[in-house]
């Protein structure tokens, strides 16, 4: 999938991955998207929350080895 | 003298069709205003020990990354949250049956080690808190938890705002000094309004 910027946040544990997501997301513009990467396993329900109250879509996200992959497009 | 009975028959139209349309049309209004409002919290924070440090601040700035206003007030041992310098904050085992006592480092088994560690040794032994302590710094930092020191300055960037309780600012003996910038002071009066519109309001 294409992405417009990555933010990558191995090795941080919660709430870190969220905040770090919600910066990276405000010096984007509207449509763009944010590829996560994360080992937080916590983190997969926490970017669901996140998506559905700040209104930036969850495009896809995926599991691969223990590492969460996330691809959140910021809202308009 | 009562409605004639064209008017009668047109009342009871009016008012079916009000009946079909209206709770749909409530709903969606209702259902507007909840997305267009800002939902807001209010903690006060009363405790001053490494392991306390953390629920006010990880709630704080996650609720304000997902977009709440955020208050939280610091009272009692809650100020030392506020000082310029956090790296004195410790953690007491001492008293605490629910805090495991493992060790960040060394082999795996020996990591695995639950240590039962009498109270009486816990407090007969000096300098006991400050390797406690220590060993859950190491544990922070091994497990990639964010350093208190982080996430408060993550919840200030994000717009929490810190309200220190001035009553304990002066029982303590702290100056203003003591504290870092951007903090206001003020009293119970100023906090009870904030909750009272708070969605959210917690007490540690």
């Amino acid at each position: 999938m294409n992405f417009d910027k990555e933010l990558d946040a191995r090795g941080l544990n919660c709430p870190l991955p969220i905040l770090r997501a919600k910066k990276a997301l405000t010096d984007m513009s509207g449509g763009q998207v944010l590829r996560i990467l994360s080992t937080d396993p916590g983190s997969v329900k926490d970017f669901q929350a996140f998506a559905k109250q700040t209104g930036n879509e969850l495009l896809a996200s995926a599991e691969n080895n223990k590492e969460f992959e996330f691809y959140l497009k910021r809202k308009q | 003298m009562g409605a004639t009975p064209e008017i009668a028959v047109i009342d009871d139209l009016i008012r079916q069709r009000l009946d079909e349309i209206l709770p749909q049309r409530i709903e969606a209004q209702l259902q507007a205003r909840e997305e267009s409002r800002t939902p807001s919290m209010a903690i006060i924070a009363t405790k001053g020990t490494l392991d306390w440090a953390y629920p006010p601040f990880i709630l704080g700035s996650t609720a304000a990354a997902l977009g709440w206003d955020v208050s939280i007030f610091f009272t009692f041992y809650g100020l030392n949250l506020l000082k310029k310098d956090i790296s004195d904050l410790k953690v007491s085992p001492l008293g605490n049956p629910g805090m495991p006592m493992k060790m960040p480092f060394g082999p795996g088994w020996f990591k695995e080690l639950n240590w039962n560690i009498p109270n009486l040794l816990q407090a007969g032994i000096p300098g006991f808190e400050s390797v406690a302590t220590l060993l859950m710094k190491q544990t922070i930092k091994n497990t990639g938890v964010a350093s208190i020191e982080e996430l408060r300055s993550l919840s200030q960037e994000a717009g929490v705002k810190f309200i220190a309780c001035q009553m304990t600012v002066e029982l303590f003996g702290f100056n203003h000094d003591d504290f870092i910038a951007d903090v206001d002071y003020a009293g119970a009066a100023t906090f009870l309004p904030v909750a009272q519109k708070s969605d959210v309001s917690l007490f540690m």
